[in-house]
């Protein structure tokens, strides 16, 4: 594996954001999905839907501004931007299934070239594993892209043929963003868009799994 | 008129019976009943289906009924990073699970609440939640079929409650509880204040009374992350 550097988990952040449309209603996984909002370039305005009932979700709370009432789907305390609103868990999933969010960012442990995502549970892993709202969102978003690094900590490839992880949606995938690429899932294949700086194509291919277009 | 409001939590869960189906609102640390739970767990009602997204906080939400053993099959979501107690009783096989998607769990309960007897989702197709359901093609699409999921009991949180069982809930601590307030055939609510029949406005109500069997007020109990 050449020893280049790659993306932080706050570049692949920042590169992502810079995919998000401006007036889009979009919501925010775990992992490095969930850094994006402190990455938005300016004069672009989003409105964050958070799976436990906000819309117009702002920034996490400072110190002292805490309300525990007021929290994301991964129990940090937010704030509010102005006209953000509640609702209950079904309306919050109606928005993720019913395709009305115009973009979903997930983290993945498997992206396949046909763009099916495995993000929940590692195989032989211990305890119950837990799918929370993934695969609401994977089936219904208008657009999903995929935050994660290139490969696994052992160097293997984490963009495969097919998912060998257990799945979390077929097909759901629209554009991958690693520390290496970002890439887009089309009919013919997967599209290399962009290298990271300092790598080139034939290096990116070999730390993937399914062929580059 | 039957009076809705209870004197005390353990006189609201007095009758919850052995082997009783109870679901409990809350995500996030935020709306969980937990004065209600731990009402339950001081009655000792065993063999307990818990119907909740989560699976406790260490001692605190559900984790203190696992930890005394009162829960024997759980339908969740995300048990959760720090839900210990379920996940020992899980690994000894104390306890089943069924996981289920986030919003599929809502929306099987309020197909339960409005007396739909199932429905078609795509999310889930060729998963591990797919296991043993009826597949079948609708536009173009793969889809499984998915059940409603009932209740004896819900146990929930509320903000503010009248005498009829109006409620409202407080910034994002309505999460699951006015769904499992119309699911369950016996809802028990907990709640912060009691206030006089026609001080919440109308058009502010969020769960109308018509869902709501027991109120008992008590100061809310969290649980940090």
């Amino acid at each position: 594996m050449p020893d280049k550097p790659r993306l932080t988990r706050e570049q692949i952040a920042a590169r992502t954001a810079k995919e998000l449309p401006d007036g889009a209603y979009v919501n925010l996984g775990w992992g490095i999905p969930n850094l994006i909002a402190d990455y938005l370039p300016p004069g672009l305005t989003v409105f964050f839907h958070s799976e436990n009932g906000i819309l117009g979700m702002g920034r996490r709370a400072k110190l002292g501004e805490e309300d525990y009432d007021l929290v994301d789907a991964m129990k940090v305390p937010v704030t509010l931007t102005p006209g953000a609103s509640f609702f209950h868990q079904a309306d919050a999933h109606l928005m993720t299934r019913g395709g009305h969010l115009d973009v979903a960012v997930l983290g993945g442990f498997q992206v396949s070239e046909k763009g099916d995502l495995a993000n929940w549970k590692v195989p032989g892993a211990r305890g119950s594993g837990g799918i929370g709202g993934a695969m609401d969102i994977a089936a219904g978003a208008k657009v999903l892209i995929v935050c994660m690094e290139h490969t696994t900590k052992d160097g293997a490839p984490k963009i495969v043929k097919q998912c060998t992880y257990p799945l979390t949606a077929l097909a759901c995938v629209d554009t991958i963003v690693t520390d290496l690429a970002v890439i887009d899932v089309r009919a013919e294949g997967l599209l290399l868009r962009e290298t990271a700086s300092g790598w080139t194509k034939k290096e990116i291919q070999e730390l993937t799994g399914a062929p580059l277009l | 008129m039957k009076q809705k409001i209870f004197p005390s939590l353990d006189a609201a869960v007095a009758d919850v019976p052995d082997g009783a189906r109870i679901m409990f609102g809350g995500f996030g640390g935020a709306g969980f009943p937990n004065n209600l739970i731990q009402a339950l767990a001081r009655k000792g009602t065993k063999n307990i289906t818990a119907i909740s997204n989560n699976c406790g906080t260490r001692d605190g939400e559900l984790g203190l009924m696992f930890k005394n053993g009162q829960i024997s099959h759980v339908i969740a979501s995300f048990p959760g990073p720090h839900a210990n107690y379920f996940q020992e009783c899980f690994a000894a096989k104390e306890v089943t699970l069924e996981l289920v998607p986030q919003g599929i769990l809502c929306e099987r309960m309020r197909a339960a609440a409005a007396g739909i007897l199932g429905f078609y989702t795509s999310v889930g197709v060729e998963t591990e939640v797919a296991a043993g359901k009826e597949e079948r093609i609708i536009d173009n699409q793969r889809c499984i079929l998915e059940s409603p999921i009932h209740a004896d009991y819900a146990c929930i949180k509320a903000e503010k409650a009248d005498a009829l069982g109006n409620l409202t809930y407080r910034l994002a601590a309505r999460n699951f509880n006015p769904i499992m307030a119309m699911a369950a055939k016996t809802t028990i609510v907990e709640v912060e204040e009691i206030v006089p029949v026609g001080t919440i406005e109308s058009e502010n109500v969020v769960t109308p009374a018509i869902f709501v069997h027991r109120i008992v007020q008590a100061k809310g109990i969290r649980y940090a992350g």
